[in-house]
């Protein structure tokens, strides 16, 4: 069974952390990280631009396209895509055409990606 | 247990929520600095053993105001303070206070703050110093240092800030949509002064004035949080990003300042380039352009050349020529030159300055563009005497610097 890890931390603390500090996490995150890449037991590891680099395209016949994360609070992450697109608008099609699939209410949160490391657990 | 950094970040990143609330409730800089402070000792004495609170900014506005009113009472009467215990028992008004600071009131309590900081009567200097004190919470030596003045003179800059704002009568009520729009002008440019005050810096200077550039940076991310969906905060943060990306390249080990064509690329902060460009992306799909977001395009150009040969001159140029028409000025107009220079050689360029002549005559980098222009076209006579008008004008030694180099190279044997 593959897990998913989501992070979940106080955005504005930890874009107020100083260089050393951000270093220091980093580095004890990767200490985990290889155990579990050593073992072949990694998968994708991610992390997102800020919040404010976000944009919502809520579902519907008439796609809305929003600033910033506003899923509903009632509302939960269900899943996740990463796709690589050429700009911001063709990143917003390939949201649209998923809403439009799913046929559900709901949204899809595009967020750019800051880091990307591909992994190989369950290959 | 929580981590005493993390207690750190978190007060610091609560600050200027949390002063600007304080404000509102004393309408007073300093009694709502003092709260806070107060409510700071008491997060750091009571965060590491009980947690943090579900939301830092509620608990200290709500701890900041009990003791805010406590000095008030103190001052008027000397009473007996209530027990400390019962004081900090906050878990259901804390609870009430999250709900009722909503988004929005957040928003007119910050922008009223940082409206009052850059109050238009305060000259630039007073207001930079003033918003770092009091929104981004430096200690004065951190500001003294960061503007090369003594510590004394900047404590005499703030506290007389203080009191011209107190004596010029602010008005507290909630600012109206038309006025909000207004202020966030204000207070944009405000943050884009205060990364200025960092960026320009160079030689010795610039190490010390590199936090102003990060403090920016923050306070930008932090408007755009509260006004998520304002294309030229998007721009402003991205021109900043941008930027700021450079730092590691644009010095030389000595802090002489090397020209963008002549930095390593590969020194540039990738990660910061490409946030800069995910915002510029999302501001251009609002279709409103300002001129952040015209002058964060023109960074955006620079950033995506892989090599300087590849800068596509072409477009900048039509961009400097849209930042122009929104925003006439003398100097847009001379950096218009320099794309102008490239596309169509030194003297379209030359002929493009002419008329800004007189306007544009004591201004450093006019005269070092004009000497590299004229020396382009072998006429090293005018080419010297531009470049000896620049180096009178130059602000730093490091601007001096650059110009005797051209200086030394016009008149070296052939």
């Amino acid at each position: 069974m593959l897990y998913a890890i989501l992070c979940y931390d106080n955005e504005e603390v930890v874009g107020a952390w100083s260089a050393e500090t951000e270093g220091a996490v980093m580095g004890r995150l990767d200490a985990v990280q290889q155990k579990l890449r050593a073992d072949g037991r990694l998968g994708p590891v991610a992390r997102l631009m800020p919040t404010t680099a976000a944009t919502t395209v809520r579902k519907g016949a008439e796609p809305l396209v929003l600033d910033g994360p506003f899923a509903e609070t009632k509302e939960q992450l269900l899943g996740f895509y990463v796709v690589d697109c050429e700009s911001l608008d063709a990143a917003i099609e390939v949201a649209v055409e998923l809403g439009k699939a799913s046929g559900s209410a709901g949204a899809h949160e595009v967020r750019p990606l800051m880091v990307y490391r591909p992994g190989d657990a369950g290959a | 247990m929580v981590d005493l950094d993390w207690v750190d970040a978190a007060l610091a990143s609560a600050r200027p929520r949390a002063v600007a609330a304080l404000l509102r409730y004393f309408r007073d800089l300093d009694l709502a600095e003092e709260a806070f402070q107060e409510a700071c000792l008491r997060a750091l004495s009571r965060w590491p053993d009980q947690g943090p609170p579900r939301d830092p900014a509620a608990w200290l506005i709500l701890v900041g105001r009990n003791s805010g009113i406590d000095a008030i009472r103190k001052a008027a009467r000397e009473t007996e303070l209530p027990d400390d215990d019962r004081l900090s028992d906050l878990g259901d008004a804390e609870g009430a206070i999250a709900d009722r600071l909503d988004e929005g009131q957040y928003r007119d309590d910050m922008l009223r703050l940082l409206f009052v900081c850059c109050h238009p009567d305060l000259p630039a200097t007073g207001a930079i110093a003033l918003a770092l004190r009091i929104v981004s919470g430096l200690t004065v030596p951190q500001i003294a240092r960061a503007f090369l003045v003594g510590e004394k003179a900047m404590e005499q800059r703030i506290t007389r800030a203080k009191a011209r704002i107190a004596d010029s009568g602010v008005p507290f009520e909630t600012p109206g949509a038309v006025e909000r729009a207004e202020r966030l002008g204000a207070v944009a440019a405000m943050v884009y002064l205060i990364f200025n005050e960092g960026y320009s810096a160079s030689g010795a200077e610039a190490g010390a004035r590199e936090p102003l550039c990060r403090e920016a940076i923050r306070l930008g991310r932090l408007l755009l949080r509260l006004f998520p969906a304002e294309p030229e905060i998007m721009g402003l943060i991205a021109l900043m990003l941008l930027q700021h990306a450079r730092s590691a390249a644009r010095l030389d080990a000595q802090g002489q300042v090397i020209l963008l064509e002549d930095q390593d690329r590969g020194r540039w902060d990738g990660r910061m380039i490409a946030e800069g460009l995910a915002l510029l992306d999302k501001a251009m799909r609002h279709r409103r352009p300002g001129p952040y977001q015209v002058q964060a395009a023109i960074a955006a150009l620079h950033a995506r050349a892989k090599t300087a040969p590849e800068t596509d001159w072409a477009q900048i140029e039509r961009l400097y020529a849209t930042l122009e028409a929104m925003q006439p000025s003398p100097v847009v107009t001379l950096n218009r030159a320099v794309a102008v220079a490239r596309l169509s050689g030194p003297e379209a360029a030359l002929a493009l300055l002419a008329p800004l002549d007189e306007r544009l005559d004591g201004y450093f980098y006019y005269h070092g563009a004009r000497g590299a222009f004229l020396d382009q076209l072998g006429r090293a006579e005018e080419a010297r005497a531009a470049f000896g008008r620049a180096i009178g004008l130059a602000g730093s030694a490091a601007e001096a610097g650059y110009i005797r180099q051209q200086l030394d190279r016009l008149s070296a044997p052939k």
